[in-house]
C-alpha cells in the first residue's frame, strides 16, 4: 500500500507543473544564459539548470513524459505480447513453434545496443515527412514504439502458457462446437482470463519502460531537448557532478523513487494473487 | 547430448544470422550513407559523380544483394574498415572485446558471490529484520537506473572525496597492475550492485524452497549441524535454478557494460558501438552488434549445459 501512496504522490507532483510553473511565474522552456545554475531562491525553489530554466518544474514536466512513456509503451508492448502468446497457444503446431522461436531469438538479444540503433534510425527513410521526424512528437512515438518492441517477450510466454492451459477448458471446448470462430474465442472467452496472471508481469513492464526511457534519452537516442524528460536531464552530467552536483541527483532520484515504487507494488500484486507464493 | 548441442548450435547459427540480416537493414536506415559523408566535405561534388561513386562501392544495388556480398566477406574473416579509427574492424574491435570480457567477469563473479551470501542469510529466515534489509536492498537493485547510480559514486568516491579515478582505464606514465585496477573498480562496482538484486532474489526464493523440502528435514532429524544443512543439504540444490538464470543474464549484462562503460570511460565494446553509432562508423556499429548478439547467445547455450550438468536428472 505504500508503494500505491508514493505512486500517487508522485503523479500529483507532475500533474502539478502547469499550476506551479503559473505560481512561480517562470516559463520552464524559455533559456536564461545569464542565470545559468542559480541557486535555490524563492522564485527557483530548486534552481536552475544550464540553461537558466526553473530545476523544479522541469522535473515536473519531465516526470510527466517519462511516465506517459512508461504506461504507452506498456500497453503497446502487451497488446503484441498478448496478440503473439494466445495465436501461439490457440493454434499451437507449426505456428507455435515459429513463433516461440522468434520469441526465444527476441529474448537472446542485447537490448540496449539494439534499442540505440533503432533510436538512431533516419524516419525519412522509412517514409515518414521530414516535418514529422524531426517534430518532439516524434522523438516521444519513437521512444514508446521502440522500447515495445523490445519489450513484450515475457508477456508473450506468460499469455501462451496461460492460453495452453484455457484452450482444454470445457467452456472454450464448448464454444468450439457451437462454431464459434478462433477470433472470437480467442478474444471472448481466453483474453478476459489470461488478465490476472499479467497484471503482475504488466506491472512490472512499466518499471523496466521507464528505465529504459530515461537511459535512451539520457544517451541522446530518445526524448530530446527542449521536451524534458528525466533521462535527458542528465544529458550532461559529466558537467552537472561538478559545477552543480545536486541538478545531477534529482532527475535520477526520481526515476529511482518511481520504478521501485512500481516494482513494490507488482510485487504486492504478486502476493495478493497468489497467497501461496513466497514472500 | 550430442544431438542437443548440435541443434542448439544450429539455433544460435541462425538467430545470428537472422540478426545479422535485421541489423544490416537497421544500419542502413541511418541517417547518412558512405557517399554522403565523403561529399561532406567536397561541396563541388555534382549529382553525376554522386551517383558515379554510389556505382562504384556498390550502394545503388538492392539492400539484399548488398547484404549477400558482406556476408560472403564477413564469412571470410573481412568485417572491413572503420571510419573512425582508420583501422581494419577486428583490430579496433578484439581490445574493446577484451576490456569488456575484464568488466563483465569482475562484475558478474563479484555480484553472483554477493548475491549467494544475501540471499541464503535471507533465506535463514523468511520474514525477519535481516530479510527485510536484503529484500530492500534487492529491490533497490532491480530499480536503480545504472547511470545514474555511476553518476552518484561518481560524485562521491572521485569528485567529492577525491579517492578513486572517475574515468579511463589507466593513468598516463603510471599504468601499473594496481593502477589499473583502481579504475576498475567503480565500473564494476556499478555494475555488479545493478546486477546483484536480481540474483540475491533468485537466491532467496530458491533456498527458501529448498529449506521446506524433506531431504533436509531428514537432516534435520538425524542431527546435523545448521552449516551443514545449509551449505551442503540445501544450498547444493538451490544452485540448479539459480546457476541457470544467472548463466541467462550474462548475456544481458552487455546493456549494463555499455552505460558503465560511456559513463567511465572504457574502451570497451559498449562503448565502442555506442561512439560507432554515434559517429556513423557503419562497419564498426554492425560488426560490434553482432558481436554482442554472439556472446550473449554463447552464454545462453553454457546455461543450458549448466542445467544438464547440475542436475543429473535432466538428460540433454
Amino acid at each position: 500500500m505504500g508503494s500505491l501512496f508514493i505512486l500517487l504522490l508522485l503523479l500529483l507532483f507532475v500533474a502539478a507543473a502547469t499550476p506551479v510553473a503559473h505560481w512561480l511565474g517562470v516559463d520552464p522552456y524559455e533559456t536564461d544564459l545569464l542565470s545559468q545554475y542559480a541557486p535555490p531562491s524563492p522564485e527557483h525553489p530548486l534552481g536552475t539548470d544550464d540553461a537558466g530554466r526553473d530545476e523544479l518544474v522541469r522535473l515536473m514536466l519531465g516526470g510527466q513524459i517519462s511516465l506517459l512513456v512508461g504506461v504507452l509503451s506498456t500497453l503497446v508492448g502487451t497488446v503484441i505480447g498478448l496478440t503473439i502468446g494466445v495465436v501461439s497457444g490457440y493454434f499451437g503446431k507449426r505456428l507455435d513453434a515459429v513463433l516461440m522461436r522468434f520469441t526465444d531469438g527476441m529474448i537472446a538479444l542485447p537490448l540496449l545496443p539494439l534499442l540505440i540503433v533503432l533510436g538512431a534510425l533516419d524516419l525519412t527513410k522509412l517514409g515518414f515527412s521530414a516535418q514529422f521526424a524531426h517534430s518532439g512528437a516524434a522523438g516521444f512515438w519513437r521512444v514508446v514504439v521502440i522500447v515495445a518492441l523490445v519489450d513484450w517477450t515475457g508477456i508473450a510466454r506468460l499469455t501462451r502458457a496461460a492460453t495452453l492451459a484455457l484452450r482444454e477448458r470445457d467452456y472454450v471446448r464448448a464454444a468450439r462446437v457451437s462454431g464459434g470462430r478462433a477470433g472470437y474465442i480467442m478474444t471472448a472467452h481466453i483474453l478476459p482470463n489470461v488478465a490476472t496472471p499479467l497484471i503482475v508481469a504488466v506491472t512490472l513492464t512499466v518499471g523496466r519502460v521507464i528505465l529504459f526511457e530515461s537511459v535512451l534519452s539520457f544517451l541522446g537516442f530518445g526524448i530530446v531537448a527542449p521536451t524534458p524528460s528525466w533521462g535527458n536531464m542528465l544529458n550532461n552530467a559529466q558537467e552537472l557532478v561538478t559545477t552543480a552536483p545536486a541538478l545531477a541527483i534529482y532527475p535520477g532520484l526520481l526515476i529511482f523513487v518511481t520504478v521501485i515504487a512500481v516494482n513494490f507494488l507488482g510485487d504486492g500484486l504478486q502476493h495478493a494473487f497468489d497467497p501461496r507464493s513466497e514472500r | 547430448m550430442k544431438r542437443f548441442l548440435l541443434a542448439r548450435t544450429g539455433q544460435a547459427a541462425l538467430v545470428l544470422l537472422v540478426m545479422s540480416f535485421v541489423i544490416y537493414s537497421l544500419i542502413g536506415l541511418m541517417p547518412g550513407d558512405p557517399i554522403d559523408i565523403m561529399i561532406a566535405s567536397n561541396p563541388g561534388a555534382t549529382p553525376e559523380v554522386v551517383a558515379h561513386l554510389r556505382a562504384i562501392y556498390g550502394l545503388d544495388q538492392p539492400i539484399v544483394l548488398r547484404y549477400a556480398h558482406w556476408l560472403f566477406a564477413a564469412l571470410h574473416g573481412d568485417f572491413g574498415y572503420s571510419r573512425t579509427h582508420s583501422q581494419p574492424v577486428m583490430v579496433v574491435l578484439l581490445p574493446a572485446l577484451w576490456q569488456t570480457c575484464k568488466l563483465m567477469l569482475t562484475s558478474f563473479i563479484l555480484s553472483v558471490a554477493l548475491a549467494f551470501l544475501l540471499g541464503v542469510l535471507a533465506a535463514l529466515k523468511p520474514g525477519g529484520i535481516l530479510d527485510a534489509i536484503v529484500s530492500l536492498f534487492a529491490f533497490a537493485g532491480i530499480s536503480v537506473p545504472v547511470f545514474w547510480l555511476a553518476l552518484v559514486f561518481i560524485l562521491i568516491f572521485a569528485v567529492t572525496l577525491h579517492a578513486l579515478p572517475a574515468s579511463g582505464i589507466s593513468t598516463v606514465g603510471d599504468g601499473g597492475f594496481v593502477d589499473q585496477a583502481r579504475h576498475l573498480i567503480l565500473p564494476v562496482t556499478t555494475l555488479a550492485l545493478a546486477n546483484t538484486g536480481q540474483f540475491t532474489r533468485f537466491v532467496r526464493a530458491a533456498m527458501i524452497e529448498t529449506l521446506r523440502m524433506d531431504h533436509v528435514r531428514t537432516a534435520r532429524a538425524k542431527g546435523a549441524g545448521e552449516g551443514r544443512i545449509v551449505l551442503i543439504h540445501a544450498l547444493r540444490n538451490a544452485m540448479i535454478p539459480v546457476v541457470t538464470v544467472m548463466a541467462l543474464s550474462f548475456g544481458g549484462l552487455f546493456s549494463g557494460a555499455l552505460i558503465t562503460e560511456t559513463m567511465f570511460a572504457q574502451p570497451g565494446m559498449g562503448k565502442m558501438i555506442y561512439d560507432a553509432i554515434l559517429g556513423n562508423d557503419f562497419n564498426l556499429a554492425l560488426t560490434g552488434l553482432l558481436f554482442a548478439t554472439l556472446v550473449t547467445l554463447i552464454s545462453n547455450l553454457l546455461a543450458d549445459l549448466a542445467y544438464g550438468w547440475l542436475d543429473p536428472r535432466i538428460s540433454l
